[in-house]
């Protein structure tokens, strides 16, 4: 398909609409990202024309939702560049996935004393798990700080490790920062101390191409809604070996190959992982969404989002009195600002009433916002189907709503 | 005058501007103009916990009055909360009990009340009324 603007504006046809009388213009894709109408097609067929549970039946219609279900994890597979099927297993979203690893891989692994390292940048998704996972084996939670400029203090990395760390977690893209973390320089080190990592990919797979065997990342999480699929899907790759020796998460359907009172036993990848009846209907339509940018090809999204962010960037800083929070020449996808001294609520609050949506509050990173001594952000995000001329309107809002104060 | 003729001033006060940023303008200058509460105030006893904005409410009784005083950290919502303080300050328990900030409604600022968890101006009417109950109680207890 390629890349054509147009094209794709009429791909999402949500965004044609207008808000408080304004044409809509939606910069909160770190969020929710939209879905294009291949998408919203899949999850009609998937209710309209086939449906019927998967892995349960051999009549027609459970046969095809089967093959389809086990075809987008096979689609999720190579989008990863993972290398067996059986190390992916889907899940509610990053945050689901994220809680599977701190509560599977820490039952068989951490034990009283031993510590786990997470970074000051990281969503609550991937900070409260492992302090749950802490309080249940009595372990440390140690945290690795960022600069003002928003990058991670790598040279601290080494004198946090010790030889009772049990797993580093850490974000790819930082929801706050945009900051790209330098993930494959994380890995090495820790895989020098034999110590596996957790990548928090919410924020990455929308705009950088994924390889977990280059990476060579123990696990990697994203969510489907991000990625301009549907909500309540989400994946967690895990590396064969270690999900092998990881007990199951939730008990249920599905995940056993036999049940008797004295003794169940457990399936094998990936169904050990996948309890219940999956939202499949949400991992069919996130396959259509994988194949949907593919077609356009994630490295022209990748140059065309970074040259949004450039304009927005500069043209921002044009304002003058306007804070960027995180600038690490490494960004992808957001920008966390301050405008003046007005409060995130008030300048999110009037932007929305000239029908421009950012996020504002603490962004699930209260860490973030302590480091800054701030109570709240504004953050604009972008996705390729935003335009340098919604960042111009952006800017007059931002100029007339200053004027306001 | 009563609570339900303050609301009917402020929503005719507010029928004066047709457009919204106007509407707005005016909501961040009563927000301006609002007496600021002492320091010692925004602690956090008084402070009501909200993902988009805090908001302190300081209370006392004078008489059979109860006086309130607040603040926020948002200038929109400043503006609210002298609304509201307009309406429920320097009344009696039984009359913050029976009034209904609809004015709220009637002006179009509806979304600024909505029970999610993102702003702490619900939570400051709920804690009015609260304060309200608790002082009326303690009246009747004494009498």
């Amino acid at each position: 398909m390629g890349f054509n603007f147009q094209d794709i504006r009429k791909d999402f046809p949500i965004l044609d609409q207008q808000v408080n009388k304004h044409p809509w213009v939606y910069f909160d894709n770190a969020a929710t990202a939209q879905r294009p109408k291949v998408v919203l097609e899949k999850i009609r067929e998937f209710s309209v024309i086939t449906n019927a549970n998967i892995h349960r039946g051999t009549h027609d219609h459970a046969i095809r939702t089967t093959e389809a279900y086990e075809n987008a994890r096979d689609i999720v597979k190579d989008f990863l560049h993972a290398e067996a099927r059986e190390e992916i297993i889907f899940t509610h979203g990053t945050t689901e996935s994220i809680n599977l690893v701190a509560r599977s891989f820490c039952e068989k692994f951490l034990t009283a004393g031993d510590e786990i390292i997470v970074t000051e940048m990281e969503h609550h998704a991937n900070i409260v798990p492992w302090q749950m996972a802490c309080e249940r084996h009595q372990a440390m939670l140690k945290v690795l700080p960022f600069s003002d400029k928003g990058e991670l203090r790598m040279e601290l990395l080494e004198t946090l490790i010790t030889n009772r760390t049990k797993i580093i977690a850490v974000a790819h893209v930082s929801n706050t920062l945009g900051t790209v973390n330098p993930i494959e320089e994380i890995i090495r080190i820790a895989h020098t101390h034999h110590i596996p990592v957790l990548i928090d990919g919410a924020q990455s797979v929308p705009h950088i191409a994924i390889d977990v065997q280059k990476l060579d990342c123990d696990f990697y999480a994203f969510s489907g809604h991000k990625i301009y699929g549907p909500t309540g899907i989400g994946v967690l790759y895990g590396k064969r070996a270690l999900l092998d020796t990881m007990p199951p998460f939730l008990g249920g359907g599905e995940m056993i190959e036999q049940v008797t009172f004295e003794k169940t036993t457990y399936n094998e990848l990936p169904h050990k992982f996948e309890a219940g009846t999956p939202h499949y209907v949400g991992a069919i339509a996130l396959g259509t969404a994988i194949q949907y940018i593919q077609s356009i090809g994630l490295d022209k999204i990748a140059n065309y989002e970074h040259h949004l962010l450039n304009h927005a960037t500069k043209q921002m800083k044009a304002l003058g009195d306007l804070h960027i929070f995180g600038e690490s020449p490494s960004k992808t996808g957001v920008i966390c600002f301050k405008l003046d001294q007005i409060h995130p609520f008030d300048l999110g609050t009037l932007l929305d009433q000239l029908g421009i949506a950012v996020r504002t509050g603490r962004l699930c990173a209260d860490p973030v916002m302590d480091h800054y001594h701030v109570t709240a952000m504004t953050r604009a995000s972008f996705a390729f189907y935003n335009s340098e001329e919604e960042i111009d309107l952006f800017i007059k809002a931002l100029q007339r709503i200053r004027s306001m104060f | 005058m009563t609570i339900e003729e303050v609301q009917q001033e402020i929503i005719a006060d507010f029928s004066v501007y047709e457009d919204w940023m106007d509407k707005y303008t005016y909501l961040i200058e009563l927000g301006n103009e609002l007496k600021p509460i002492d320091d010692a105030f925004k602690n956090d006893q008084n402070l009501i916990r909200g993902c988009q904005s805090r908001v302190w409410l300081q209370q006392k009784m004078e008489g059979d009055h109860l006086i309130f005083e607040a603040e926020s950290d948002a200038l929109i919502v400043k503006g609210l909360v002298a609304l509201l303080l307009k309406v429920f300050s320097d009344r009696t328990p039984q009359e913050i009990l029976d009034a209904d900030p609809q004015f709220i409604d009637t002006i179009g600022l509806r979304q600024h009340l909505s029970p999610t968890r993102s702003n702490g101006l619900m939570a400051m009417v709920k804690q009015i009324k609260l304060y309200a109950l608790a002082y009326k109680q303690i009246s009747s207890q004494k009498k």
